[in-house]
């Protein structure tokens, strides 16, 4: 196999199965260098057991998985050296200090960040003395990520890095995984907020059931279709025949709700001087005219008839 | 966004720390974890050597020979290996997995054999840390065994804390958390008293003596006294190498992480 070492991360025809369910169906994905793409899905949806799999903690029952050129479960040691890794719920010996962990972990690399100032940037540093087992949801989080990047490795997996956050630490973490992509770090995270996906991510995978659903930058997810319904606001029971005979075949125009009136079809800006051209010919004022951008929500709604919130 | 981070921060240099540096780091997080932990030194030293000072000293009339303290002291480090390599390291590995730090570790530049070698590192320093303190007891309370014999017993001290240890990570290693501290605390009172049937030169049936020798601290307990008195009790030691093979090769096989 050839190893692309300009894609970090590549996985193809990816498939896992535990029992009788398919967790992760035949995925593909390709991360370039210093890109970060969001994995984002429902709880159960397959993010966890595909980033586990890049992580080499399983071993994918079919497809090929190569990180940063190398097999996640063959060459698993080597790999490890070099990839900065967030489980899930964190993990840490219950009795160690969080200071003490961060510092081991830190232990195992020749030139690790200074992990008094990442306790400090992470808002740990109060913590610091508490055992792992004490402490909250949040900060075991926050210690997970500061576990993942202290090594400064080259790609990062983070699964659900904010869960559990306040605001002001999602803020934190989000500049920080930011400055890993600014400073030539790949990061594959998974989520289920879709603010976050839209803030950090590059490159954008819908998953559900195992399945990849839908792929882009998030503009692109969010415009996809979008361009296809003009909404805007009028007196209400306009006579709409003239708009109809004006616009090209095949276009529709309703009024959904009295005044909310809706323009199906290719909106381009022919289109939209026609409708302002009809608005003048009848005196009256079009207000809250918008071309439809769909939320991610929508975008994950349509695709998968599913909400994203667990 | 703007970023509080100034560039090159995060700059890549995945490097990993030498071996000894990783183990070292290992060790002393372990050992401190050990010794740290207040349950785990009730356990370890307080039970034992509150046991080696009472059947010294209290008036439990001379079953055990003249020389009392020459038989307690071997039983007793024998029981104290058990605490440590058995029920205390088999309760922390448990915790451990609970809390998924074997997990975390196994996501770091650490070998795996490195998070093993370095909880194994603990378990011994704490052993001998034991012995030291025991043997100390022991002398102050006129134990007098001689320099061979101690040479044998650090042998059999060694071949015993791999076997506790072998079945110490195949008990916290496979079972839930919760049961598996009821499992350890209970055998290590099941282990206490068939290592006490092993020395009760008289009072205990053939058949019952022999069955104790059969277990792993019967056995241990029986070729560590024999050490001591400068003769070897290949029988012990045969037992105790089949328990740590088998130990070994469960653990290996069924050993989880989380």
């Amino acid at each position: 196999m050839t190893s692309r070492s300009d894609i970090p991360v590549l996985l193809r025809g990816v498939s896992k199965r535990f029992g009788s369910t398919t967790a992760v169906n035949a995925l593909d994905l390709e991360v370039g260098r210093a890109q970060v793409l969001a994995l984002l899905g429902p709880n159960g949806a397959g993010k966890t057991t595909t980033v586990e799999m890049c992580e080499g903690f399983l071993r994918p029952d079919a497809g090929t998985i190569e990180i940063l050129g190398l097999d996640p479960t063959t060459d698993n040691a080597a790999l490890r050296e070099r990839i900065g890794v967030m489980l899930q719920g964190g993990g840490g010996y219950p009795a160690a200090r969080a200071a003490e962990m961060l510092n081991l972990v830190a232990a195992y690399s020749a030139n690790p960040l200074d992990p008094a100032w990442l306790m400090d940037t992470l808002g740990l540093t109060e913590a610091g003395r508490t055992t792992y087992r004490r402490l909250s949801g949040g900060q075991q989080q926050r210690l997970a990520l500061a576990c993942a990047v202290v090594g400064r490795p080259e790609l990062v997996f983070l699964d659900e890095p904010t869960a559990g956050m306040d605001a002001h630490a999602r803020i934190v973490v989000w500049e920080l995984i930011d400055g890993l992509r600014r400073d030539g770090v790949t990061v594959v995270l998974t989520t289920h907020q879709l603010t976050e996906a839209e803030q950090l991510a590059d490159q954008l995978v819908i998953i559900d059931h195992g399945v990849a659903v839908a792929r882009g930058t998030p503009a692109e997810l969010m415009n996809q279709g979008s361009e296809n319904q003009l909404r805007f606001t009028a007196p209400p029971q306009l006579d709409l025949t003239l708009l109809v005979s004006a616009l090209p075949e095949d276009y529709k125009a309703t009024e959904r709700a009295p005044g909310e009136y809706l323009v199906e079809g290719q909106i381009d800006p022919q289109v939209l001087a026609t409708v302002t051209a009809w608005c003048a010919r009848l005196d009256v004022l079009a207000t809250d005219m918008r071309v439809d951008r769909r939320s991610l929500e929508d975008v994950f709604l349509d695709l998968t008839g599913r909400e994203l919130r667990p | 966004m703007t970023n509080r981070f100034a560039p090159g921060t995060f700059s890549p240099d995945p490097r990993p720390a030498t071996v000894p540096r990783m183990l070292a780091a290992q060790f002393g997080l372990e050992l401190k974890l050990l010794l740290r932990n207040g349950e785990q030194l009730l356990l370890t030293m307080f039970i034992p050597i509150t046991l080696l000072i009472g059947l010294v000293l209290l008036p439990i009339g001379s079953s055990f020979g003249t020389n009392r303290v020459a038989t307690f002291v071997p039983a007793i480090m024998a029981l104290a290996v058990i605490s440590t390599a058995f029920t205390g390291q088999a309760i922390a590995v448990a915790f451990d997995r609970r809390y998924g730090a074997l997990k975390r570790l196994g996501a770091t530049a650490l070998p795996v054999w490195g998070i093993i070698t370095g909880k194994s590192l603990a378990v011994v320093t704490v052993v001998f840390l034991q012995s030291i303190l025991l043997g100390a007891i022991g002398f102050a309370l006129g134990w007098r065994p001689s320099a061979a014999g101690l040479l044998l017993g650090a042998v059999i001290i060694a071949l015993g804390t791999a076997v506790f240890a072998a079945l110490g990570l195949l008990l916290g290693g496979t079972l839930k958390a919760e049961l598996v501290l009821a499992i350890a605390n209970l055998l290590w009172f099941v282990f206490a008293g068939l290592g006490a049937l092993t020395l009760g030169a008289g009072m205990v049936p053939p058949g019952a003596e022999w069955a104790a020798r059969l277990t792993p601290s019967g056995a241990l307990t029986e070729a560590l006294s024999h050490a001591m008195t400068l003769s070897v009790d290949w029988f012990g030691i045969a037992v105790l190498v089949a328990w740590g093979a088998f130990g070994s090769i469960a653990a290996l096989r069924w050993f989880r992480f989380t």
